[in-house]
């Protein structure tokens, strides 16, 4: 899958370890909150990067109190309606601080990259076939915000504060 | 009327390059359907049983005159020179071309109006009262509010894909105009004891196949914290409402399955970590919208002429308008006027765009510019001087909106139906117009008093049947369209669902029963007492004797 990283490609330094699979020697992985829950101990003697991918539906509560071992979190989006990791990627962001990699997974499309940015997304894996371009088109599609999100996008209520326009 | 700064500007215009883009790109098709479905949904275009149908935004109900003329424009130039208004306060398109959309969409722009979340699993266009700022028991005008609602959910990045749409309406009196108790989210601003301003918030009301009455999770919320409030109902629901089943998703369920309380006290603990965050307004931007909403310059000298009452007794058929049509107003000398869209024997919410032009004009000249739409598919013009009355009357009779019927039999909430939309099982306009020509006597509807009807083409219940005094059901049965008949259901302060009265009646009987249970009703009712208060007191027994004595 390729990978979009503050917007360009990037080589994936990561591998996503499936439950079955066995650990690797060497090398940065993700895995599930399956296996984090039932082999922590042995993830984290491997001493190398740590990764996580939580599934739709699973609750963020259940990394909070080990974020800093993660370098990065993956959400997943088993199709794009599914919008809960949305929500999962702010409380991330904005309630436990996480600064990490925040990766969108699975069924992500140039539709929603603004959206998934807005709400702390800083990596995309996107279809074969999208481009950079495509991706910095839609991320500034709309430059109009009026509710605060985590991001470093400025608000309309704010940018009214600086300039106040009377009403007729 | 809230006027768009050069950011709201900015947004409907980038918004329209977006659309453009994403209808070029399916058109070129890099994007399949089913991925152009939930975006074309997200800006209120349907693909209907003939044609793409395009559903226009009116926040809250609230239009001028410009913006009206430019909705007939419109009829004209991308459709066949009508238009519909629905029970969501918006206007629906029929005919509108794919292609053309995005330049349909450009000139709604230049009048500051857009199609943004007009459909789709987001927060939909916010509904308010229709009187709004014109009627004495109004604690707050709740268009403020339905204003600051309408720019935080727009475009809010993490509430763009819900489980399922989210309704929310706001009304500032205590008499219900909005029928804020059947939406996902219900507002009531009201005053406590303390003589505090704040809402009454009530979640998980809805229509459809589980029709419920919203629960009060909040009975008095500061006016200030509105915003982070609904952020925490949102997110709560967005985590937990259900995904599995479409039929279940919507948060009505996901209410009544955790039960009202648990579902406030997930609020309630997601409220306490963002209610000091920097989601809630500053009151300096609350202040600047609040400025809009300020009342029209009424002129307080105007009591209503010498000549209006002249009028009343020299002109029957103007009295017969004033009595069913015309409300008081705040300002002594001035008038609530309602515009029916409910001719005998018409489409219910259908309108012209000779008749919207008429409308705007009467609106620029007469009403302070202003004109609103109701959920009950009717026009209002809400600041009329009593004096101008007449002429009022007149002009729309001149283009057959004199319709003397609001609230009356007539005065029916009727979906497309199977003449129109996709997930009908039965047409819903033909049945209305039976019903309307059966009943099509004014002196005999206004000797029935206040009556409710409302037809749904099916279980989906975009025709509010579930709260319609009568109540009637298209369904499908093998093959055949029949009606099921409801009653007692009531949309307002008391709402209430229906009752089903017993086996749905063929496409032929329907006019004849409706005509049962009014005669039923007509037999049975005490001195003053209007239908739903007979009906409360003898309740259904007696109309299903007759209903099903005679059949």
């Amino acid at each position: 899958m390729p990978l979009i990283k503050d917007g360009s490609f990037v080589t994936d330094p990561w591998i996503r370890l499936a439950d079955e699979d066995a650990l690797p020697e060497i090398g940065p992985i993700i895995v599930s909150l399956t296996r984090w829950v039932a082999a922590r101990d042995a993830l984290l003697a491997r001493g190398w990067p740590l990764g996580i991918c939580l599934a739709s539906g699973e609750s963020v509560e259940a990394i909070t109190g080990d974020l800093d071992r993660f370098e990065v979190v993956a959400l997943e989006f088993p199709t794009f309606m599914d919008g809960r990791s949305y929500s999962a990627a702010r409380l991330l962001r904005e309630r436990h601080g996480f600064s990490g990699e925040l990766r969108a997974v699975g069924n992500v499309l140039r539709d929603q990259f603004l959206f998934l940015h807005r709400c702390g997304f800083d990596a995309f894996e996107v279809r074969e076939g999208e481009t950079v371009s495509g991706w910095l088109q839609a991320v500034a599609a709309l430059t109009v915000w009026y509710q605060p999100t985590g991001d470093a996008r400025v608000t309309v209520p704010q940018l009214r504060q600086l300039a106040p326009i009377a009403a007729e | 009327m809230y006027r768009y700064d050069e950011f709201d500007a900015a947004l409907v215009t980038q918004r329209v390059a977006q659309f453009r883009d994403q209808v070029d790109r399916r058109m070129k098709g890099t994007l399949s359907e089913d991925e152009f479905r939930p975006l074309r949904l997200m800006n209120g275009l349907y693909l209907q049983l003939h044609a793409y149908m395009l559903r226009v935004a009116i926040p809250y109900g609230t239009l001028s005159s410009v913006q009206m003329r430019m909705l007939a424009h419109i009829a004209r130039r991308y459709d066949h020179g009508y238009g519909h208004f629905t029970t969501r306060q918006n206007i629906q398109y029929n005919w509108p071309k794919l292609v053309e959309v995005p330049d349909l969409l450009d000139e709604l722009a230049t009048v500051e109006m857009h199609a943004i979340q007009t459909s789709g699993n987001c927060i939909r266009n916010v509904t308010s009262d229709p009187y709004a700022g014109a009627v004495a028991d109004e604690v707050e005008d709740p268009r403020i509010w339905g204003e600051i609602i309408r720019q935080w959910s727009t475009f809010h990045p993490e509430f763009s894909f819900l489980p399922r749409k989210f309704k929310i309406a706001v009304t500032g009196s205590a008499e219900d105009r909005a029928a804020i108790r059947v939406h996902d989210i219900g507002l009531r601003i009201h005053r406590n004891e303390a003589g505090e301003v704040g809402f009454e918030v009530m979640v998980g009301g809805g229509q459809g196949r589980t029709p419920m009455i919203a629960k009060t999770i909040r009975a008095f919320l500061p006016k200030a914290h509105l915003l982070s409030y609904l952020e925490a109902i949102l997110r709560v629901y967005n985590l937990m409402g259900r995904r599995d089943n479409k039929y279940k998703a919507r948060i009505k369920i996901l209410v009544h399955e955790m039960g009202a309380e648990a579902f406030a006290d997930q609020v309630e603990a997601e409220w306490a970590e963002i209610k000091d965050g920097p989601v809630d307004l500053p009151a300096s931007e609350v202040a600047r919208i609040e400025n809009y909403f300020a009342p029209p310059a009424l002129d307080t000298a105007s009591n209503g002429s010498a000549d209006y009452a002249l009028k009343l007794k020299s002109d029957a058929a103007f009295a017969a308008w004033v009595g069913s049509n015309v409300l008081g107003h705040v300002q002594p000398g001035y008038a609530i006027a309602n515009i029916s869209l409910k001719p005998v024997g018409g489409v219910p919410g259908d309108a012209t765009a000779e008749q919207m032009d008429v409308v705007a004009d009467l609106a620029a000249r007469y009403s302070h510019d202003e004109i609103r739409v109701t959920y009950e598919q009717n026009l209002v013009l809400p600041h009329v001087r009593r004096e101008d009355l007449y002429a009022v009357w007149q002009a729309l009779g001149e283009a057959k909106l004199d319709t003397a019927n609001i609230g009356l039999l007539g005065d029916m909430i009727v979906c497309p139906g199977l003449d129109y939309c996709s997930l009908a099982n039965a047409r819903s306009i033909p049945v209305s117009q039976q019903i309307s020509e059966r009943f099509s006597d004014p002196e005999r509807q206004r000797k029935i008093g206040k009556l409710d009807i409302k037809i749904s083409g099916c279980i989906n219940a975009c025709g509010h049947h579930h709260v319609g005094h009568i109540g009637i059901l298209g369904v499908d049965k093998r093959g055949k369209e029949h009606y099921q008949i409801t009653l007692g259901g009531k949309a307002n302060q008391d709402a209430a669902v229906g009752a089903i009265v017993g086996p749905a009646f063929a496409e032929t009987d329907i006019a004849d029963a409706v005509e049962t249970v009014v005669d039923t009703y007509l037999d049975l009712r005490a001195d003053g007492e209007e239908f739903i208060e007979t009906l409360g007191r003898v309740g259904i027994a007696p109309f299903k004797e007759t209903l099903y004595a005679t059949h």
